[in-house]
């Protein structure tokens, strides 16, 4: 295993503030108001934009005072898409609660399993084969790739690049195929268990993804190419939406929107998890804090995610034949074949069927870096085979509330494309 | 990091790797505004709440009520450990982050009551403004001093709070099927 030298901490802010003071709307941080003086003067016109627009990304309203072209006012409405992911997990036992949040984020979905897995073994302190641990980042960082791919396509489509839209799709397929081949289906795989992964990593996994590797920063030239150097695709993004690290950070925001405004900050650089410090991989960060540094930093990221991959792929190689779950019976469902031997496995089977596994007593926070910032999952187990309480933090939900800040004084054409430079995902957001 | 001079502490916690640092309710915000200027911690990550009706009962999970389908009869087997009881019936926590080169998380809790109303630290974190309206929206938490505490994910004319562990699941009518 080659280590390597562990370089000293770069320090999180890069560039001098882009702004002085803050630029959050007051009192209502989430809620940009017109003067009752202004609605009075002006020709103030509100618009509802959405809950059916395609450009909201899943089912936001976005309420919008215009005074000509001009943003004046602003909030966000949502909640159209509440399914009570977190009612019901509370009544699933626990591994079966884990098919839940892979359904909130529908574009990287294992990233959401993991976060919530990660927790329940946080509690359980069970200890899992690093097989496991490396096909999870390896997963981890693909789901970042989808995420990230079908952002850009639909961002280009929102600007009126439509062409970006089917390059993404055809590199999403792919992708697509490989959660297919290793999970058995193509968005929802739940495939991350307590104790490790659910199945052996398929054989061919390992060519097609090699494939994939060689072939993606080669699509993600084509991407840069097809744009970089478009007038029109410059004028929108650039110096629109402009956000200072300090509004970021007292608005909760993280993830690509953080380092677009010139902060070093990515989990899995300064709170590694699995194995993230293992992996040579760097932290794009640009400083302008605008639309264009947004979408730099994710195509750059793509390229990073597309390095771990291959690093992951090199580890997986070497382990053919190793155990890809935990043996713990008492978590773990024993192998298939035990069954028909051993009276001990069926017990473990008919009782990790019919209950579930128990959690220890406790309360847990764990979070990661997910294509869209710090995802968190905040669970309390009293110690049965359901858990009391999950509550999930999504990126979203706080770079939802973020919008009206960034569009303030903006033209109504900017807001399409910093609500979707926030990338924010409705299904996460409303849970 | 001391927390010993955190304005209405109650305790200080260590679990599962953890910090949990519990303060009183009416010292909310000036242990906050400690946190936050004193000790770094210049980033809200969330903000949840619980519920702990019937906690240490035979089933975790499934409470439900006479009012609308109980879709979790409780199921027969019972913890072999009852959990430690919890001061009240609610609590809430504040997960905290400090941004900064050498990264630390902890755990803010209060413990509440049914209707008590707690103090909004928006004013601390503008970040706490949803998460805040979701507690009010699914939990039924009061804050005082939010400037804008409406429902968020529930339209604004549904009855009762659906985390809270007296709320039934299955307990809206579905529309089209025989029974409604």
């Amino acid at each position: 295993m080659a280590t390597k030298a562990k370089r000293p901490p770069e320090p999180v802010a890069v560039a001098p503030p882009l702004y002085e003071g803050t630029r959050i709307p007051a009192p209502i941080p989430s809620y940009l108001q017109v003067s009752p003086k202004r609605r009075e003067e002006a020709n103030i016109l509100e618009v509802n934009f959405g809950p059916n627009h395609p450009s909201t990304h899943g089912v936001l309203r976005l309420v919008v005072d215009l005074e000509g072209e001009e943003i004046a006012g602003m909030r966000a409405v949502v909640g159209y898409l509440h399914t009570g992911f977190e009612k019901n997990m509370e009544h699933k036992s626990w591994w079966k609660a884990i098919t839940y949040p892979g359904r909130m984020d529908y574009l990287s979905t294992q990233q959401n399993e993991l976060a919530f897995v990660l927790a329940i073994e946080k509690l359980l302190g069970i200890e899992i084969p690093p097989k496991a641990t490396w096909m999870r980042m390896a997963l981890s960082e693909l789901n970042r790739l989808h995420s990230h791919l079908v952002w850009l396509a639909t961002f280009g489509l929102e600007l009126g690049v439509m062409s970006m839209y089917f390059y993404c799709f055809r590199e999403r397929e792919t992708l697509l195929d490989l959660f297919e081949m290793v999970t058995g289906a193509r968005v929802h795989g739940r495939y991350f268990q307590a104790g490790g992964l659910a199945e052996d990593i398929p054989p061919g996994f390992f060519i097609d993804a090699r494939k994939f590797c060689e072939w993606m920063p080669k699509a993600i030239d084509e991407y840069e190419h097809l744009v970089n150097g478009n007038k029109i695709w410059l004028k929108r993004t650039k110096g629109i939406g402009v956000l200072s690290a300090d509004d970021a950070i007292r608005l909760g925001l993280s993830g690509p929107v953080v380092r677009a405004s010139g902060l070093n900050w990515d989990l899995r650089k300064r709170q590694p998890y699995l194995a993230y410090d293992e992996v040579d991989f760097d932290v794009p960060v640009y400083t302008n804090g605008d639309v264009f540094d947004r979408y730099r930093v994710r195509l750059e990221e793509m390229r990073e995610a597309t390095r771990i991959v291959s690093q992951c792929l090199d580890r997986l190689e070497g382990m053919e034949g190793e155990p890809w779950t935990s043996d713990d019976r008492k978590v773990v469902l024993p192998p298939r074949e035990e069954l028909h031997t051993s009276m001990e496995s069926l017990i473990h089977h008919f009782k990790l069927v019919t209950e579930g596994y128990r959690v220890p007593e406790g309360e847990v926070y764990v979070t990661i870096e997910s294509p869209r910032g710090e995802f968190g999952c905040y669970l309390v187990s009293d110690g049965g085979a359901r858990p009391w309480r999950v509550k999930f933090r999504a990126p979203s939900f706080a770079a939802t509330a973020a919008a009206p800040t960034l569009c303030q004084g903006g033209l109504i054409a900017d807001l399409i494309a910093i609500a979707a430079s926030l990338d924010t995902l409705m299904g996460e957001v409303d849970r | 990091m001391s927390f010993d001079r955190v304005p209405g502490l109650i305790e200080t916690r260590e679990g599962f790797g953890e910090t949990t640092v519990v303060v009183s309710s009416g010292e909310l915000l000036a242990a906050a505004l400690y946190l936050r200027d004193e000790l770094g911690f210049n980033f809200l990550s969330d903000i949840a709440a619980a519920d702990y009706l019937g906690w240490g009962g035979d089933v975790a999970g499934a409470w439900g009520s006479a009012t609308g389908r109980d879709l979790n009869a409780p199921s027969s087997w019972g913890s072999s450990r009852l959990p430690a009881p919890k001061p009240t019936r609610f609590s809430l926590s504040y997960h905290l982050l400090a941004l900064r080169d050498d990264p630390a998380r902890l755990r803010l809790q209060i413990w509440i009551s049914d209707g008590d109303p707690v103090p909004s630290v928006i004013e601390i974190w503008p970040a706490a403004d949803w998460f805040e309206r979701e507690a009010f929206d699914l939990m039924g938490i009061s804050f005082d001093g939010h400037p804008n505490l409406v429902r968020i994910l529930l339209p604004d004319d549904w009855e009762g709070h659906p985390l809270r562990k007296d709320y039934p699941l299955g307990g809206e009518p579905v529309r089209f099927s025989e029974e409604s």
